[in-house]
């Protein structure tokens, strides 16, 4: 229930909805799309990233001279957590031929493709299977599928709103890719949303030129998520699935190529050696490093486990200074700060209004634009409404939906909203929600080409983790899409490349030689990562706990 | 700002003081416990962190995801961060929707007394058990939307006196609706053909091959056209 002092602010979306919804009954455009200008200057005002402490020149590895985003720098100049001469790597406790590393759904993906290229599949998960942010992504998957789109017109949308970074062989391949994979999902018995001749519902997104997005209710992610997980379940005899048991560190052989990983068993912190004749990483993205200071949209496990790793091993990474803050993410009732708000709620019709009930921004630029002008309106035009605990947000005026597509759709076609919401006595398809960016997801990453290949032999990444699809900013729908087609491609290429390889003598030295690099530089030896878990323990209590470093670290 | 107020809980029996606005999942972090299991997307999607917990006065055992539910004073917790549901393997390419599918797999289903536990346990208030009640006459399509919105948490397959694993009953049904039952999209297979037979080739090939300005140009001049098809 939103408190009494804001009602006078609700009063006025209200009395301003009729005139809006006159005006986007008209046409979409009630407030004109920015040019590409106007998108540079709102950017380089407002957006988070384009502030002076928001990137710093990392110091060591393969991206040694470059500004990165500074959580990242921060999170990569640091030892591992393992010391390379108590192991003994002679006889491995696992020997597989394809590695995954990661069981979220790109992770999924490739075991489903590796295993029918016929390769002997071993999945390391750092919590349970399917716990990913796949199984949250709530709009949807963009495939263009209807006659007036193709994939040439979803490939200039991509590189709009990448601004011009992205790397073209995998936005084609991405593009060319979408309905064939739309299809192979239904083919799993993933239950797309039709109309009742059958044809695919498409939405718009925010960047989009056409209708695009399919969706699956607002469970689209979790609709996805549990057919893959469902199938690599039934493939037992060909998938091993290792549940709370991340990996720790990449191994390399003799050749510097990768040759499989460190695994550790959460529970019972136990370290364990596999080998593998080809590595996938698919660890997916950081949202739980919380740049500077945001709340975050992501899973528990989003700590950017492998992209650390990927590094240390000698794995170069691209656009690792860009990071996405979803538009909406909410900022009350206080106990759901941080979570998404999915953007089909603005692809359905809903509008960013301020604390005068107007609408100050084209509701479906791209991401960041959208975002820095939702920050531009609670700090410079100081146009928000304060919540109780101190934060700033605008209203995301939802009822205006069902206004435009008929009762009943916010119901129908929101559930998991109308649910998130109405936990906190809080109705969506008659009141607004308050809305503020929030960190969600991590542009760039491990960088590689459309096989997936790394820059290290044997090392294969697709989905978040990798880098240079997005170019400097992703649009909604993309990063579905991104994990099951490259999940499939890294599967299908890592098989092959399993089928030839041969490993030699495995070593951890560049663990010893990365740590060098990090001791020269001056940092404290407490500073360790892969994180793995995230901390939320208040500070007094952690003072009591007397630990210096965190669980399973061997310092 | 002045602090907030406090409120005891019991965390697997042991008394914590934890802020009265927080969820569960907030106070098992606040009282100093690092999650490992019983905690995964902390947004209501993923179903890891079911919980039980009783409240001072009455005799019931209530559900609810420890993420979702703030805390209640002098609430009893603990979470089922596993349970060991059956989960049967098929081929779906094998499998046909037919009324006897999902009582063939899943003959478990065949004991529901139709106590309606399940149903009561249900943390996305879904109507579980009627999804069984389908199940057993055969009645695919209805299990699928009727269990569309669940997030496998286990809750209801833990409460079950004929240990039945409905969650693992919803997904084949939705896995078969969507494989053979929902109907197919024209458009989709004659994109798909299009795409085989090199239809858009020339055109990606031209845009991959522009200069960063021509592209913007080429960005800048695209219609938006919203129509649905």
């Amino acid at each position: 229930m939103y408190p009494e002092y804001m009602q006078e602010s609700i009063k006025k979306v209200e009395a301003s909805r009729q005139k809006r919804l006159e005006l986007a009954k008209k046409s979409r455009e009630v407030v004109k799309p920015m040019t590409e200008e106007e998108r540079a200057k709102i950017l380089n005002r407002f957006h988070p990233d384009y502030q002076k402490d928001a990137r710093r020149e990392i110091r060591v590895g393969p991206n040694k001279g470059q500004k990165l985003t500074t959580a990242v720098a921060d999170l990569l100049e640091t030892y591992s957590r393992i010391e390379p001469k108590k192991f003994d790597l002679k006889e491995p406790d696992i020997d597989t031929e394809v590695l995954i590393i990661g069981g979220g759904g790109g992770g999924c993906m490739a075991a489903i493709w590796a295993s029918e290229m016929g390769a002997k599949v071993t999945i390391s998960q750092k919590l349970r299977l399917g716990d990913a942010n796949s199984m949250m992504s709530q709009g949807g998957m963009q495939a263009a599928v209807n006659p007036h789109d193709s994939p040439t017109i979803h490939y200039l949308d991509i590189l709009g709103g990448g601004h011009f970074d992205n790397k073209p062989e995998l936005v084609e391949a991405l593009t060319k890719e979408a309905p064939f994979i739309t299809k192979y999902l239904e083919e799993l018995g993933v239950i797309w949303d039709k109309n009742e001749e059958g044809f695919l519902v498409t939405g718009p997104g925010g960047g989009t030129s056409r209708r695009r997005l399919l969706s699956c209710e607002d469970y689209t992610g979790a609709e996805i998520m549990r057919t893959l997980r469902d199938e690599v379940r039934n493939r037992t005899d060909r998938i091993e699935v290792l549940e709370f048991t991340p990996a720790v560190e990449l191994i390399l052989d003799d050749k510097g190529k990768c040759a499989g990983a460190v695994l550790f068993n959460l529970e019972t912190e136990e370290y364990f050696i596999c080998r593998a004749k080809a590595t996938i990483i698919t660890t997916g993205g950081y949202g739980r490093l919380h740049i500077k200071g945001f709340p975050t949209t992501n899973h528990y496990g989003a700590t950017a486990d492998g992209l650390v790793i990927a590094y240390r091993a000698g794995a170069k990474l691209l656009y690792m200074d860009s990071v996405q803050y979803h538009p909406t993410g909410a900022v009350f009732p206080e106990q759901i700060v941080g979570f998404l708000v999915t953007e089909k709620v603005r692809g359905s019709g809903g509008q960013p209004v301020n604390k005068n009930g107007e609408l100050f921004v084209f509701p479906l630029e791209p991401r960041d634009v959208e975002a820095a002008s939702f920050i531009r309106e609670c700090t410079e035009r100081n146009l928000g409404i304060k919540t109780p605990s101190g934060q700033i947000g605008i209203w995301l005026d939802s009822p205006i939906i069902d206004l435009l597509n008929g009762q009943g759709t916010i119901q129908r076609t929101l559930p998991a909203m109308v649910r998130q919401f109405q936990r906190f006595d809080i109705d969506i398809t008659k009141e607004p929600m308050l809305v503020y960016p929030t960190l969600h997801y991590q542009n760039g990453g491990i960088e590689i080409n459309a096989n997936c290949e790394s820059t290290i032999p044997g090392l294969y990444a697709a989905g978040e983790t990798s880098g240079g699809l997005h170019g400097r900013n992703r649009l909604m729908g993309n990063s579905v899409l991104d994990y099951n087609v490259f999940g499939r491609r890294a599967g299908i290429a890592a098989a092959e490349y399993a089928k030839k390889a041969k490993i030699g003598k495995l070593s951890l030295n560049h663990v010893n030689k990365f740590n060098k690099e990090v001791e020269k530089v001056g940092i404290e030896r407490s500073s360790v990562s892969p994180m793995l878990l995230p901390s939320y323990i208040p500070e007094h209590v952690k003072e009591r706990q007397k630990t210096t470093t965190y669980q399973g670290t061997l310092y | 700002m002045p602090e907030e107020e406090k409120v005891p809980v019991y965390i697997m029996n042991k008394r914590y003081m934890v802020p009265a606005s927080l969820t569960i999942m907030g106070a098992l972090e606040y009282a100093g416990y690092q999650l490992k299991r019983g905690c995964g997307c902390r947004e209501g999607f993923c179903g890891a962190c079911a919980t039980v917990y009783r409240v001072p006065g009455s005799y019931k055992v209530q559900y609810g995801l420890a993420c979702q539910s703030v805390v209640e004073p002098d609430m009893y917790i603990a979470q089922l961060p596993f349970f060991p549901a059956v989960k049967k393997t098929y081929d779906i390419e094998k499998l046909k929707p037919e009324n006897d599918t999902l009582i063939t797999i899943y003959p478990e289903i065949g004991r529901c007394v139709a106590c309606n536990t399940c149903t009561k346990s249900c943390p996305q208030d879904l109507e579980v058990m009627d999804y069984i009640q389908a199940a057993l006459r055969g009645d695919i399509e209805k299990v699928a939307h009727l269990s569309f919105d669940c997030i496998m948490c286990g809750l209801c397959a833990a409460r079950c006196p004929a240990e039945i694993v409905h969650y693992n009953v919803g997904i084949l049904a939705r896995r078969l609706y969507g494989k053979y039952l929902n109907p197919k999209s024209k458009h989709l297979e004659d994109r798909l053909e299009d795409i085989e037979k090199g239809k858009f080739d020339a055109e990606l090939e031209e845009l991959k091959n522009m200069s960063r300005e021509e592209l913007e140009k080429t960005y800048i001049a695209r219609d938006l056209d919203f129509k649905i098809t």
